[in-house]
């Protein structure tokens, strides 16, 4: 069970959170000049890659507020969380990822 | 003491205190402090079961959790299956059996309670060894928040199996004290019995605490059996130990067969002879101090037989001087015996020959193969592994930041040395959380060579399996794991059959999936898979290891969420009421609701008819609290909402009410419901019972991430409200009864509209809405008022025979007026223009939430599935929500193309028949065919319709 430091609330066990996917997939600015095809790879398509990935999050079980994260996909760390308001990075991560990574690895 | 292999003045059992217990049908008797292995063999026994393939007799082979024979079933005081007699305390009474590999569950429910703590910490140490007691002795008395956990009664770890001096005393003497001096610190937890069974991220870390197991019958009702310890620590030291492995020889399975260590251990710590004549088979020099305290004790030892050409002198001379015979050089090739160990046959050993065979007689062979560090759960906290040669073991490669191994569960392994790096581990853990971890003087240790020392010496030799003297070596006889009865032979089937990882072969062969994890055979399979493919064990490694360490009781992992707490249950203030007059209860995600009120003698059928016939041709009224409703205030709720719902709400006037759907940015429906105007900035919104919180916080998500310039509050009022609809064609008689102030008139009170009125005495909201095509009202009170106004309205409609009905009823009004149930009626890819409600989507809007994809090609094609009305031509057949619906009476070989399928089926009153909506490809354009529905191996003619069968004029809803 991860910790998510929600940056209001502080660490908090992972069941308290929702995940949102991808963060920075704004509303776009006037979907009618989007074709089927554009307005496809807004509503359907996110990336998906190998390292580290900007999220959303929302910590629903406890202050209801959304937030941004940046998340290594191969390890789960939380490199950093961001007060989605002025998307700063609210705390710093000590970075476990490349050690876990190398761990995952060898034990693979 | 009449336990026959018992001997004085070795063990920490209580010898003044006798326990009676009971195995396999006969009673034996052992002291406190006894598990019910050493009980056993304390009493001769050393047959525990037969294996459960090849029925060979078990004995027990270690004295911890690594045994993967011993299995027993506890039959009393309360039946318990797969339990290790060596982890099984001995208590007054205890009634067992042994098992062939697999138990029994108890037919009775479990009287126990099981209980979960949470806790948390700057240090956890993982077993109280002399590496876990130094490192939580530093810890503690630089004054850190630590817990200490222990899977036995008493500490000292390993200390407990051995004859070691610290300070000149037993060693066990300096385990008390230390535990002494940590309870008085006010931070330290030590938790006895008990097991740490999972090391999951972020410092989390599972134990199992058995609390009263060890009382037997007379553990108090009031105290939790077992609790599961969640720690959080900053910081973790496994001090776990290490684990003796076997050497794979022909007929290693013999009762009387047994870990070096672990004999030693049932000397020291429970004063128990494993044998009388005792011949020791090692590798290493670990063997030698069990070797010469069981021959000190009273065991003849016939030889030790040691693999390695050269044996530290200090070995030879001990054993010259005892008169044991050292076979240098030579291994143990086989046994004879029936039943129990009777003759060990020794051969010289060299470069991979075996010399000529001698037997040697004995009733105790004792195995060290060396020591396996116990990095389980090193490993499950993703640390990596290296192999060591010298040891023949998996290591830690490396610390991880929160995570660190101390004593032999790191390769270290003398006394001295796990000292040492216990306490080392301590201060390393609380410099990495900014603390300064204090010098702590440690007990002297006896320095090497003497007498009776822990291993240090020669290098151990590294042997997995002894060659077989059988004709073609192919291990037919040479067991691996012994609980799942698989051979030498079975690991090289599975390499012959081109298996290359380990993780292949474990699943091959079944080795190392028993109750024991593979403790005592995974390091020696993955030895036998890299000889046999001719690949470095370094490269070829391990299998990979998973919580939990130890077999834990689903009970004990349940703890207190069972039966009523099993998952929390929303009841509304009415609950009483309706459980009062015999109410059957529907589960709407955690809420309880009325599913119907059964009369004397009623079948559901029965009582869903009347309660329908009520609503539809006299009064009835429901329960209908459980409606998700969300209040939204603010300069700009009107903004929000006309963003987020497809029609326009910002325009609704104070005192009006709106039906409305939300949709998904794909244009599919997520939720639907009524949308009222408290005030100018003030607006409250219904959501489906199941989706409350799903739509508060989708709503929630575009105020914060999409348009966080809003200024909107939404706030969750479900429960402040009770919430009764009154509905049928008197229900405009009863509601002027019990509020004469309010003008109940059509015109004065129209259709969609609401008012503040004074109901039976109180202050309500009435609102003029209806989910059944009647005349309908939903009368809003604090909840606090909820039965005093249920009970007014029903004394006021009593001369109408008002009736109360349940959620069945409400489906099978609402459903003959085709009102979709959002989650029952769609799935996710249903479109407000499938179900038929193209009109409640704003053509004026320039956008909202899914407009955008109502105009997409896919959302265009005309053979999208539609909601219709299905009639079986059989008025009497109840078509099976969920039935699948094709175009022809027969059914075509398969693939059989499917049309759509049933979503809501029932019997009405009002129709005098059967009917069903379902969602239909091209379903409007096939309005008047007829379909069919496959139905216990036949097909169900039904006719196509538009869905709403009741009423289509829609002339009841003004009464």
């Amino acid at each position: 069970m991860q910790l998510i430091a929600c940056p209001w609330c502080g660490k908090r066990e992972e069941t308290e959170f929702h995940y949102g996917g991808q963060a920075h997939v704004a509303y776009p600015e006037d979907p009618y000049a989007l074709d089927d095809e554009q307005w496809a790879q807004y509503v359907f398509f996110r990336d998906n890659p190998r390292g580290p990935f900007t999220e959303r999050w929302v910590h629903a079980a406890g202050c209801r507020r959304w937030f941004n994260a940046l998340r290594d996909t191969v390890t789960h760390e939380f490199l950093a969380v961001h007060d989605s308001r002025t998307d700063q990075p609210a705390t710093a991560s000590t970075a476990l990822a490349s050690q876990r990574r190398k761990g995952q690895e060898a034990g693979r | 003491m009449n336990n026959p292999f018992r001997v004085r003045g070795h063990g920490h059992v209580d010898p003044d205190t006798t326990l009676s217990f009971t195995f396999d049908g006969r009673t034996y008797t052992g002291h406190p402090g006894d598990t019910l292995a050493s009980a056993l063999l304390a009493n001769g026994v050393h047959h525990v079961a037969d294996s459960i393939k090849y029925g060979r007799p078990r004995g027990v082979l270690a004295a911890g959790a690594e045994e993967p024979n011993a299995l027993v079933q506890i039959e009393a005081p309360f039946p318990e299956p797969m339990l290790t007699a060596t982890t099984v305390e001995l208590y007054e009474g205890l009634v067992a059996r042994g098992l062939s590999g697999q138990g029994r569950l108890s037919d009775r429910p479990d009287p126990a309670r099981y209980d979960t703590l949470h806790a948390h910490c700057d240090l956890l140490v993982v077993g109280a060894g002399p590496a876990g007691l130094a490192a939580t002795l530093t810890a503690a008395r630089s004054g850190a928040r630590v817990i200490l956990v222990d899977e036995l009664p008493q500490p000292g770890g390993s200390l407990l199996g051995s004859q070691e001096l610290l300070d000149g005393a037993p060693a066990t003497t300096w385990a008390g004290d230390v535990i002494a001096e940590l309870g008085t610190c006010a931070d330290v937890q030590v938790l006895r019995r008990t097991t740490a069974f999972g090391h999951y991220d972020d410092g989390l870390v599972l134990a199992l605490e058995k609390r009263t197991d060890h009382l037997g019958a007379a553990a108090p009702a009031h105290v939790s059996r077992q609790r599961i310890w969640r720690i959080r620590a900053r910081q973790v030291v496994h001090a776990t130990g290490a684990h003796e492995r076997p050497v794979a020889f022909d007929d290693n399975d013999r009762p009387g067969i047994m870990l070096a260590g672990s004999a030693r251990t049932y000397l020291n710590r429970f004063g128990v002879l494993p044998g009388r004549r005792g011949v020791v088979f090692t590798t290493n020099d670990s063997a030698y101090p069990a070797a010469l305290e069981l021959a000190e004790a009273g065991v003849r030892i016939a030889a030790v037989v040691d693999a390695r050409e050269e044996v530290p002198e200090h070995w030879r001379t001990a054993c010259e001087e005892r008169g044991i015979d050292l076979r240098a050089g030579h291994v143990v090739t086989g046994t004879s015996g029936t039943g129990r160990v009777s003759r060990a046959h020794v051969a010289a050993f060299a470069q991979g020959r075996l010399g000529d065979r001698r037997g040697v007689d004995c009733d105790l062979l004792l195995v060290s193969g060396g020591w396996n560090p116990a990095v389980a759960l090193f490993s499950q906290a993703r640390g990596a592994l290296r192999y060591d040669a010298e040891a023949g073991a998996f290591v830690p490669a490396q610390p991880l930041d929160t995570v660190r191994t101390a004593g032999s569960a790191g390769g270290t392994f003398t006394l001295s040395g796990c000292l040492a790096d216990g306490a080392d581990a301590a201060r390393r853990a609380l410099a990495a959380i900014g603390g300064t971890g204090r010098a702590v003087s440690l007990p002297a240790t006896v320095p090497l060579p003497a007498t009776v020392p822990l291993s240090d010496g020669a290098p151990a030799q590294v042997l997995w399996r002894v060659p077989s003297p059988r004709d073609g070596q192919d291990g037919t006889h040479q067991f691996v794991d012994l609980q799942r009865d698989a051979l030498v032979s079975d690991v090289l089937r599975a390499t012959g059959a081109g298996l290359r990882s380990v993780e292949h072969v474990k699943r091959y062969t079944t080795i190392g999936t028993a109750h024991d994890q593979g403790r005592t055979s995974g390091v020696m399979t993955s030895g036998i898979v890299a000889e046999a493919l001719g690949v470095d064990i370094a490269d070829l490694g391990t299998t990979r290891f998973r919580p939990p360490v130890v077999p834990v009781a689903f009970a004990a992992l349940a703890g207190r969420n069972r039966g009523e707490l099993f998952d929390p249950v929303r009841v509304t203030a009415l609950h009483p009421w309706h459980v009062e007059h015999g109410a059957l209860f529907e589960n709407v995600g955690q809420w309880k609701r009325p599913w119907y009120y059964p009369g004397a003698g009623e079948t559901m059928e029965e009582a869903v008819l009347r309660e329908s016939r009520a609503a539809r041709t006299g009064v009835a009224l429901m329960d209908g609290s459980t409606l998700g409703k969300i209040d939204v205030q603010g300069p700009d709720a009107g903004v929000l909402l006309d963003r987020l719902y497809t029609n326009v709400m910002s325009t609704l006037e104070v005192g009006r009410i709106r039906y409305g759907v939300m949709c998904g940015v794909d244009g599919m429906v997520v939720d639907d419901g009524t949308v009222i105007r408290v005030a100018e900035q003030e607006f409250l919104l219904t959501t489906t019972t199941g989706n409350a919180a799903k739509v508060l916080e989708w709503m929630e998500e575009w105020l914060q991430t999409e348009w966080p310039g809003l200024r909107v509050h939404l706030t969750s009022v479900t429960e402040h409200w009770a919430t009764i609809p009154l509905v049928g064609p008197r229900s405009r008689d009863v509601l002027a009864l019990v509020a004469p102030g309010l003008d109940v008139g059509n015109d004065a009170f129209p259709f969609m509209s609401w008012r503040d009125a004074t109901v039976a005495g109180v202050a309500a909201r009435v609102c003029r809405i209806s989910f059944s095509g009647e005349l309908a009202y939903e009368i809003n009170v604090p909840a606090w008022y909820g039965i005093g106004v249920w009970e007014a309205l029903l004394a006021a409609g009593d001369a109408f025979g008002i009736t109360p009905y349940g959620t069945e009823t409400m489906h099978v009004l609402r459903a003959e007026k085709a009102y979709p149930v959002i989650g029952q009626d769609t799935d996710g890819t249903v479109t407000p223009q499938d179900l038929g409600m193209s009109w409640v989507v704003s053509g004026k809007k320039p956008d909202f939430v899914g407009k955008r994809s109502f105009t997409r090609a896919e959302n265009r094609r005309d053979d999208r599935k539609r909601l219709v009305g299905l009639l079986p031509a059989d008025e009497r057949v109840l078509l099976p929500e969920g039935a699948q619906i094709i175009a022809t009476s027969g059914i075509p070989e398969p693939p059989v193309p499917m049309l759509g399928h049933v979503t809501s089926s029932y019997r009405s009153a009002a129709l005098g028949r059967t009917f069903a909506l379902a969602l239909v490809r091209s379903g409007t354009e096939r309005i008047g065919d007829t379909l069919y529905v496959p139905l216990d191996g036949r097909t169900v003619p039904v006719t196509v319709t538009d869905p709403v069968l009741f009423d289509q004029e829609g002339t009841r809803r003004d009464g």
